[in-house]
């Protein structure tokens, strides 16, 4: 037999089921709106947050961008990131983690400063993207500022199969290529300029490529 | 004919000076304003323009549901775009920003909405700079703002980024996530264009939708409505990707067959490979085989219905004979378990019980009866939730085992030899199956109704 009972994966509390990844703690009193004469915000932040706030009839649309700010300036979405939000806002912190859990963009725990996002969806994957995936990992290694991870389409399968490095988008990527794109975040260079999406002309001007099978 | 790509390469065309130059950037605009709305809306009515994002409904249509009235009204452009294999808004938007903008201010005039929002997805971070940089420009040319060209019209528009959800390219998670909420679905009806983003009337449209609005005033509705074919008029841009020798977006006239827009301009799968099968429409569209049949159908949007899958986004993926259907399917089903929002049963765990099942054939621990448990699971998926995320799942993976039956079972059989259980029992009774030959066939949910 292939499977063997014994053998089957446990979680930490005992069950096959996985739960919840953390518990809440029901000994706490709910967070309320962050008291401003207690709570310090940096001014940039601030002023960011007030002028996405002014943008829309109503003011919890400014979240999402407020959370992406926050982001940048903490590295994460921390609790005293979404506290620092939360006070700017008048929302309570627990709205603001609602949101920040729901959206792949934002992290909830702390994550590295570059964010190597490799595409592992069908377009790319035909084209040999989990190859790919295991390459940009090992190139990284346990460096610690590089946040690589799979992710869902990124929307360039013309370039299939591609990599979000810091928001640009590069591609068609070689095994090969990792190694470079590791090395250029390191030294701060600009990622494979030769292979940036930015400066792809239409398709109807590029020749035919002879071979593109995944061997 | 190509009304976007002719001259889309043009160095600068994404500045206001060179829009203006070389396409009479704003001129549409500046016609529209004098025009009154409802001139505006038949126009766009007669062209007959079927929404660029998925479900295919037509623009004038749908505009034209909005009250009259001067009450709080909001136009919303769709740049979320996250069907896998669809990459035709990021090209136009970075390319010519100035063209959207365009649009999205005669449909707001059109429609008497005097705030405007465009939601990209937070990752197109490079698109979105554009767009905002085009955004500006146009602001301080006085195109867009308070007071429109001197027409006393005012429109507020703003580049609003996503954080990275598929589901907010569907209309109603859209706008919950444009209020600042978590992307999730609402009921429907109430529709947007009665009761939207913040309860007031909204259109949304697709970026490509919204971009014809100039075209449309440029050349009138009814010439334009000559374009294409009955039921499909105007142009579309195609991304075609996957196993083909050179992927990209193509813009094509609407009843252009399939075989010229894979083979012809996509140069077709690599030499000695033989398409295996097709999404005519992004991940989302019940998958087509690469036979003769399938790809002489012309690509538009009635007769891809009628051979039972969509024209969706206008993204074709081809997958050739190399790969088996069963990683295509275990793929697509892991993408919508990842981005199912989880608020409908029968899509949560629809989709975790599709991936665990591909996963069984996978690791050799399935029989043939299997497949009918998928094929139930995906009929009840469809048609039973708040959106169509569950049934954008459901339609290809149970168009892949319509179409790909006897593959799926030489697999588990395969597998089943390989993980040494055995041979599965073989005989599947399928008298005693009647009936269920049909919930293979994706006839549960519209196929015209699909999540951008």
């Amino acid at each position: 037999m292939a499977i063997d009972p014994t053998q089957v994966r446990r979680f930490a509390h005992g069950s096959r089921v996985p739960g919840w990844d953390e518990a809440a703690d029901l000994t706490k009193d709910p967070a309320v709106v962050p008291d401003p004469a207690t709570t310090p915000v940096p001014d940039d932040l601030r002023d960011e947050i007030e002028r996405y706030m002014v943008r829309y009839p109503d003011v919890r649309s400014a979240s999402i961008p407020s959370l992406h700010a926050a982001q940048r300036k903490h590295g994460w979405c921390s609790p005293t990131a979404i506290e620092q939000v939360a006070c700017v806002m008048r929302l309570t912190p627990a709205y603001l983690v609602s949101v920040a859990s729901f959206y792949d963009m934002f992290a909830t725990t702390p994550k590295g400063a570059h964010d190597v996002y490799v595409c592992t969806n069908i377009s790319c994957s035909l084209l040999g993207a989990d190859r790919i995936y295991e390459a940009m990992l090992s190139a990284a290694g346990d460096d610690a500022t590089l946040n690589v991870r799979g992710f869902e389409c990124l929307g360039a399968c013309d370039i299939a199969p591609m990599a979000s490095v810091d928001g640009e988008y590069v591609g068609p990527l070689e095994e090969s290529d990792c190694q470079t794109v590791v090395d250029d975040l390191r030294a701060g260079r600009p990622v494979l300029p030769a292979k940036q999406l930015r400066f792809r002309p239409k398709a109807e001007t590029l020749p035919l490529e002879n071979e593109k099978a995944p061997e | 004919m190509q009304l976007f790509y002719d001259d889309i390469d043009e160095p600068g065309l994404n500045t206001l000076s060179v829009y203006r130059q070389k396409q009479g950037g704003y001129e549409m605009l500046r016609k529209a304003l004098a025009m009154t709305p409802e001139a505006v809306l038949e126009e766009l009515q007669a062209s007959n323009v079927r929404g660029r994002g998925g479900a295919g409904f037509a623009m004038g249509r749908k505009a034209a549901f909005l009250p009259k009235g001067d009450m709080d009204k909001y136009l919303v452009c769709n740049a979320d775009e996250s069907e896998p294999g669809t990459f035709k808004d990021r090209e136009l938007m970075q390319k010519n920003p100035h063209l959207l903008i365009e649009g999205m201010a005669i449909a707001a005039y059109a429609v008497g909405a005097n705030r405007a929002f465009i939601f990209i997805r937070g990752e197109y971070m490079h698109p979105a700079d554009i767009l905002e940089a085009a955004v500006a420009e146009a602001k301080d040319a006085g195109l867009i703002g308070p007071n429109m060209l001197g027409s006393g019209v005012d429109l507020e528009l703003w580049v609003h980024r996503g954080a990275g959800a598929y589901i907010c390219g569907e209309e109603t998670a859209l706008l919950d996530a444009l209020e600042g909420k978590r992307g999730n679905p609402r009921l429907k009806p109430p529709f947007p264009a009665l009761q939207g983003l913040y309860r007031g009337p909204t259109l949304i449209n697709n970026v490509e939708t919204l971009m014809n609005a100039p075209i449309v005033l440029r050349m009138g509705g009814e010439a334009y409505a000559k374009i294409g074919v009955q039921g499909s008029t105007g142009t579309k841009v195609v991304s075609v990707s996957g196993c083909v020798r050179r992927p990209g977006n193509y813009e094509i006239v609407l009843g252009t067959s399939s075989r010229e827009i894979i083979e012809g301009l996509a140069g077709g799968p690599p030499e000695g490979r033989k398409i295996k099968a097709w999404f005519p429409g992004g991940s989302s569209a019940p998958v087509l085989p690469g036979t003769d049949e399938y790809l002489d159908l012309p690509y538009d949007f009635d007769s891809l219905a009628k051979a039972g899958s969509m024209l969706g986004s206008g993204a074709i993926i081809v997958v050739d004979d190399s790969i088996p259907i069963v990683d295509v399917a275990l793929k697509t089903a892991m993408f919508y378990r990842h981005e199912s929002c989880g608020k409908c049963s029968p899509c949560r765990e629809g989709t975790n019980w599709t991936v665990k099942m591909l996963e069984r054939i996978d690791n050799g621990e399935a029989t043939p009866m299997d497949l009918d448990i998928m094929a139930s699971v995906c009929d009840q998926i469809m048609g039973n939730c708040l959106c169509v995320l569950g049934d954008a799942m459901a339609m290809p993976v149970a168009s892949m085992i319509k179409h790909f039956r006897e593959e799926f079972e030489a697999h588990i059989e395969a597998a089943r030899e390989r993980a040494d259980l055995g041979a599965a029992v073989q005989t599947v009774n399928r008298d005693s199956h009647a009936g269920q030959e049909d919930m293979l066939a994706p006839t549960g949910a519209d196929p015209t109704a699909a999540v951008v």
